[in-house]
């Protein structure tokens, strides 16, 4: 059934005796068309799309644990489409645009909200460069604005903008950005794919592949042997383990990113802001809790918990434009395994192995990817070809010296 | 994380800059038929294990040594710190 403003007030008025489960808990068949390695936002996006936008078959999402217990439910939620280059800009693009209609599209309640994210820029060289970003933005039909310090301080009274060290120069703002309820963000996906008849299967995870001459048959689970046409893996942080049941080697190193939440305040911080001279973000989430953080901990790492020198940094950044964070009491610190990509940029691609088809290397910045990574692989996975705004998430860039670098930090995944 | 220098004792991990793999320290030969291949895997590839890890860490705020680290990436535990010159050397790799 439906969730609408008239079903919340018929089920207040029936002592809320109609809700039922948003979806099944499905226990594994022995063949299916798709299997897809991996429920969390990803995963479960591309289940949705391939049920609904690309053909009717037998799909199944495969989760180790439960699903949202991965990354998706660890980030701090900002979405944007502020990218540089062409590989990567119309893809964000076209995910922040799929962002805009997905609560109608899902019939759920992911609380997108649009309040803005502002880049401040602090010197005339970083002005120069947000001015050329801002400039790519729009030709790939995003929206960009660079601000002056004086409208920042207007909307934003008390950041520092006279540091002595790192003044506040202005500003790039995309308005259309913002954050997204993520835990909604997996439950709605998962609704939905499930309406569409995909089995979303828990507690079982994937411990091996079945490959026979050269093309990928099935997978061993922790709940028996599921045969499948087509095999998706779409597990993030544990790519590299998962590839590896297959032989595979990837451009990728996994690292932990921890975020932070402050105690409860008022309603005080309007958009997401990022301070240019250092690692750190904020935004304020509608329980009034600061959520922030920075750098990842640049160490290989699988232990979704990090460092203390890392917490100090960010702390320091967050001190640095907006003093009034240190009256704030910190709640919780929390980490979650990123898969970076050796130039920062993900895979959206076949392997060699037939059958086998790879998503990964979302580096710290997969959430706001979210729907558009669903949207490609599922096309993917259909059409045997590249959806238009992801031709260039290739495994062969690498060896082929067409790397996607934002940063310009060559192969040291630890400075994208 | 403190990481126990060879030379100069326990030492706090931020005194240092992360470099990877230690795997990194056998180039490959510029002049070996594959030498493509193996440069492409060498610059690309990684095992990123979860579990033991071999990898170097760069002494930049300290005396600017390379060392070879052992650490569990699950739990972020050093079981051996060597000098790197000596794991390039045992492999006959430096002069
Ligand atoms: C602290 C933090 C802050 C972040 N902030 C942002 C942000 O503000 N904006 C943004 O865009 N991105 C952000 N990200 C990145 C974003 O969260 C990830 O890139 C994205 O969630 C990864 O895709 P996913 O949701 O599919 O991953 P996950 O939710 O991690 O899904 C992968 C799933 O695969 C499962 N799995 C693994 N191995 C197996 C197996 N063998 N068999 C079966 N299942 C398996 C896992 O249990 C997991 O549920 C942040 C990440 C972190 C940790």
């Amino acid at each position: 059934m439906g969730y609408s403003g008239l079903r919340v007030i018929k089920e207040a008025l029936t002592g809320h005796r109609g809700w039922g489960p948003a979806w099944r808990d499905a226990a594994p068949k022995a063949q299916y068309d798709y299997v897809i390695i991996g429920g969390g936002g990803h995963g479960l996006a591309t289940a949705y799309y391939l049920a609904k936008e690309f053909r009717q078959a037998r799909i199944a999402v495969l989760e180790k644990g439960w699903i949202g217990g991965g990354n998706v439910g660890r980030n701090t939620t900002i979405i944007r489409s502020n990218y540089l280059l062409d590989g990567n800009e119309p893809f964000y693009e076209f995910s922040l645009k799929l962002w805009e209609g997905l609560e109608q599209e899902l019939n759920y309640n992911a609380m997108v909200s649009q309040r803005g994210i502002l880049n401040l820029i602090h010197s005339d060289a970083q002005r120069d460069a947000f001015i050329r970003r801002g400039n790519a933005m729009m030709l790939n039909g995003a929206d960009a604005d660079l601000l002056s310090t004086e409208q920042i301080k207007a909307r934003y009274p008390f950041l520092n903008v006279d540091n002595a060290r790192f003044p506040i120069k202005g500003g790039l703002a995309q308005h259309r950005g913002g954050t997204v309820r993520h835990d909604a963000v997996a439950w709605g996906y998962a609704r939905a794919a499930d309406r569409h008849g995909v089995d979303i299967i828990q507690n079982c995870e994937v411990t091996g592949f079945r490959i026979e001459n050269g093309t990928c048959t099935g997978v061993e689970t922790s709940r028996g042997v599921i045969g499948a046409g087509k095999v998706a893996a779409c597990v993030a942080g544990s790519s590299s383990r998962l590839m590896e049941k297959a032989g595979m080697r990837l451009p990728i190193e996994s690292h932990v990113l921890q975020a932070f939440v402050s105690e409860g305040l008022k309603p005080l911080l309007p958009g997401v802001i990022t301070f240019g001279a250092g690692h750190f973000y904020c935004s304020q989430s509608d329980k009034g809790g600061l959520v922030f953080g920075g750098d990842i901990d640049g160490y290989n790492s699988y232990a979704q918990r990090g460092n203390l020198p890392v917490i100090e940094d960010v702390c320091e950044g967050g001190m640095a434009i907006f003093p009034m964070l240190g009256r704030a009491r910190l709640l919780r610190s929390w980490g979650g395994i990123m898969d970076m990509s050796m130039d920062g940029s993900p895979i959206i691609d076949r392997t060699h192995i037939g059958g086998l088809y790879f998503n990964g290397g979302w580096c710290y910045g997969g959430f706001k990817a979210t729907p558009a990574s669903g949207f490609a692989y599922a096309h993917l996975l259909a059409t045997d070809s590249p959806h238009k705004t992801a031709a260039a998430y290739r495994f062969d860039r690498f060896a082929r010296g067409r790397m996607i670098d934002e940063k310009g930090m060559g192969n040291q995944p630890n400075l994208h | 994380m403190l990481i126990d220098h060879p030379i100069l004792g326990p030492r706090d991990s931020s005194e240092f800059v992360y470099k990877g793999d230690a795997a990194l320290i056998r180039r490959p030969d510029w002049q070996a038929p594959d030498a493509l291949e193996q440069f492409i895997d060498y610059g690309y590839l990684r095992d990123n294990p979860a579990g033991l890890h071999r990898e170097l860490w760069f002494h930049e705020q300290g005396d600017r040594s390379w060392l070879v680290v052992t650490r569990d990436t699950t739990t972020h535990e050093i079981t051996s710190v060597e000098l790197a010159r000596d794991v390039a050397r045992k492999e006959g790799r430096s002069r």
